[in-house]
């Protein structure tokens, strides 16, 4: 079991998201970067959906209260264990009564803004509507359906499930596949159904300009600053399924991102949407840093994805060579 | 307004397929069962019906998109309106008042007095067209034009679950607490959700609502 020591850290449980439920107006919440949950489980042996602890605010705190092994994957947040410092991307065993802490995000070759912390087996909170995912809204999954917060207590499925030696580790993966526009973190867009509504000089700036991620930016949607877009005539919209990375804009001409906690329909038109596989690196980027957005293709984007599997599969592979 | 239907993408995660014409009752019965068809489809993970449209995530994206996209637009040619019969639920609301606070601005945009809104507003059985935006919350069809009202410039922060409000052309009741851009007029009680019922929204399309004036505060 670990108890959370810090106070309104905006921490909250999740796995890689809610499926099956967009019916009923259920979002599918989920790690806003899921392959740096995936890979935390890997790293444990888990099942690469067991639900882990995302942590964006810092420092954030935690005390075991037994021993168990865990993974800290995502921001390297310069964690410590009683105060010796942890390897980030690793495999790591705690005794009961030590504390474990992740200090603010370094800054470095590719700074990042969201740490997870997985337990062996899993953070164990009942599965609501097949997720264990904090619904915010609707005040369901995760613990008691919100943030975590001081004295709260967590259990690992299985603390003393065999997982792999101490400090086996994974390069990140935005190490090891990173994208960029000019020297500016990027990621591939999809250009969506309003795309031709804008303006030439708009579409232009859209891809050749940086966006800054403004404070006003969360799990439920990224809003950017830049270049007003412009469409060529207002846009009315019927109400219609949306999906994190959908790109709206609202009649500011100031683009919105939709992210993991985003309402499943909206009404804004839509310039483009950041592919699924670029979504990990959305979500790592840190308010105040500016973005810049790449035009792909559909077979492009499905590459991507690949990529992402096979980088997964990869990590898999080499992990159990040293069980 | 589409003169033909449109299909478009949502990144590798979804398709979006739009109905033509003005937006009907007759229309959503088609995007209604074109939904049920479509959720048999290998790729598709879920068949979600939006106003008039139909959003298809995927199980897993399709190497052929073209292929998709024609077996949608073939299947919506052919496709039979489906009737669901639902049931009625009456909602009693109090309108006006701190549970309406913006009944003033539909005063003054519409300009009806606060009982001819709330006649107009409580007159029809409103269909539910389809589920969004939040756990358990309602499209409606069917709102009386004549006290259509704009989305509000500043959207607000948080209006409560049972919030009764007006954006546009359209009307809905918030299911739970969260920050909107309708103009509330009124409340009333309801559970709309519930994650541990096997079926955990209260109502689904083809089902109705019929607000029953309780009271209301001038």
């Amino acid at each position: 079991m670990i108890e959370v020591l810090s106070a309104g850290a905006l921490a909250t449980v999740q796995d890689l998201g809610r499926n099956g439920c967009l019916r009923w107006g259920v979002g599918t919440s989920g790690a806003m970067d899921p392959l740096a949950l995936a890979a935390g489980n890997l790293l444990l042996a888990n099942d690469e959906g067991d639900a882990g602890i995302e942590v964006p605010v810092f420092p954030f705190r935690v005390r075991f209260t037994e021993d168990c092994a865990f993974a800290l994957t995502g921001a390297d947040c310069a964690a410590t264990l009683d105060d010796v410092p942890l390897l980030p991307w690793s495999v790591q065993r705690a005794r009961a009564g030590e504390t474990l802490k992740l200090n603010p995000p370094q800054m470095g070759p590719w700074r990042a803004s969201r740490a997870y912390l997985c337990l062996a087996g899993g953070v164990d909170v009942p599965a609501v509507l097949n997720s264990r995912s904090t619904q915010l809204r609707g005040a369901f999954g995760g613990l008691d359906g919100r943030a975590l917060r001081g004295g709260d207590t967590l259990t690992a499925a299985d603390p003393r499930r065999e997982v792999h030696p101490s400090g086996i580790g994974l390069v990140p993966p935005a190490l090891s596949m990173p994208l960029q526009a000019d020297g500016c973190p990027a990621v591939r867009v999809l250009p969506a159904a309003e795309y031709e509504g804008y303006t030439r000089a708009s579409r232009d700036a859209f891809w050749a300009t940086e966006w800054k991620i403004t404070p006003q930016s969360d799990r439920y949607g990224y809003r950017l600053s830049g270049e007003a877009l412009e469409p060529v005539a207002p846009m009315e919209m019927r109400s219609h399924g949306i999906v994190p990375g959908v790109i709206q804009v609202p009649p500011g001409g100031q683009p919105i991102v939709q992210m993991r906690d985003a309402q499943p329909s909206g009404g804004y038109p839509k310039l483009g949407t950041v592919i699924e596989a670029d979504l990990w690196r959305l979500g790592q980027a840190p308010i105040g840093s500016r973005i810049r957005f790449i035009e792909t293709t559909w077979d492009a984007a499905l590459s991507a994805l690949d990529e992402l599997r096979a980088w997964l599969d990869e990590s898999r592979r080499l992990l159990e060579l040293h069980r | 307004m589409n003169k033909q239907p449109v299909f478009s993408v949502l990144g590798t995660t979804a398709a979006l397929f739009e109905a033509p014409g003005e937006m009907t009752l007759g229309t959503q019965r088609r995007i209604w069962s074109l939904a049920r068809e479509a959720q048999d489809w290998p790729e598709v993970r879920e068949a979600v019906p939006g106003m008039n449209n139909l959003m298809l995530t995927f199980a897993r994206a399709p190497r052929q998109l073209d292929a998709l996209q024609e077996r949608l637009l073939a299947a919506w040619e052919g496709i039979q309106p489906l009737a669901l019969e639902g049931r009625v639920i009456e909602l009693p609301v109090v309108y006006g008042g701190e549970g309406g606070p913006h009944m003033d601005d539909v005063v003054n945009h519409t300009g009806l007095s606060v009982d001819e809104i709330v006649q107009l507003h409580s007159a029809p059985l409103y269909p539910v067209y389809a589920l969004g935006s939040h756990p358990g919350y309602c499209y409606l069809g069917g709102m009386d034009p004549r006290i259509a009202t704009p989305r509000r410039k500043v959207p607000v922060v948080s209006i409560p679950g049972g919030a009764v409000s007006i954006g546009g052309s359209q009307t809905g009741v918030s299911a739970s607490a969260g920050p909107s851009g309708w103009n509330t007029i009124g409340s009333t009680q309801m559970c709309f959700f519930d994650p541990s019922r096997e079926v955990p929204a209260l109502l689904q399309p083809g089902d109705s609502i019929r607000f029953r004036v309780e009271k209301v505060i001038r």
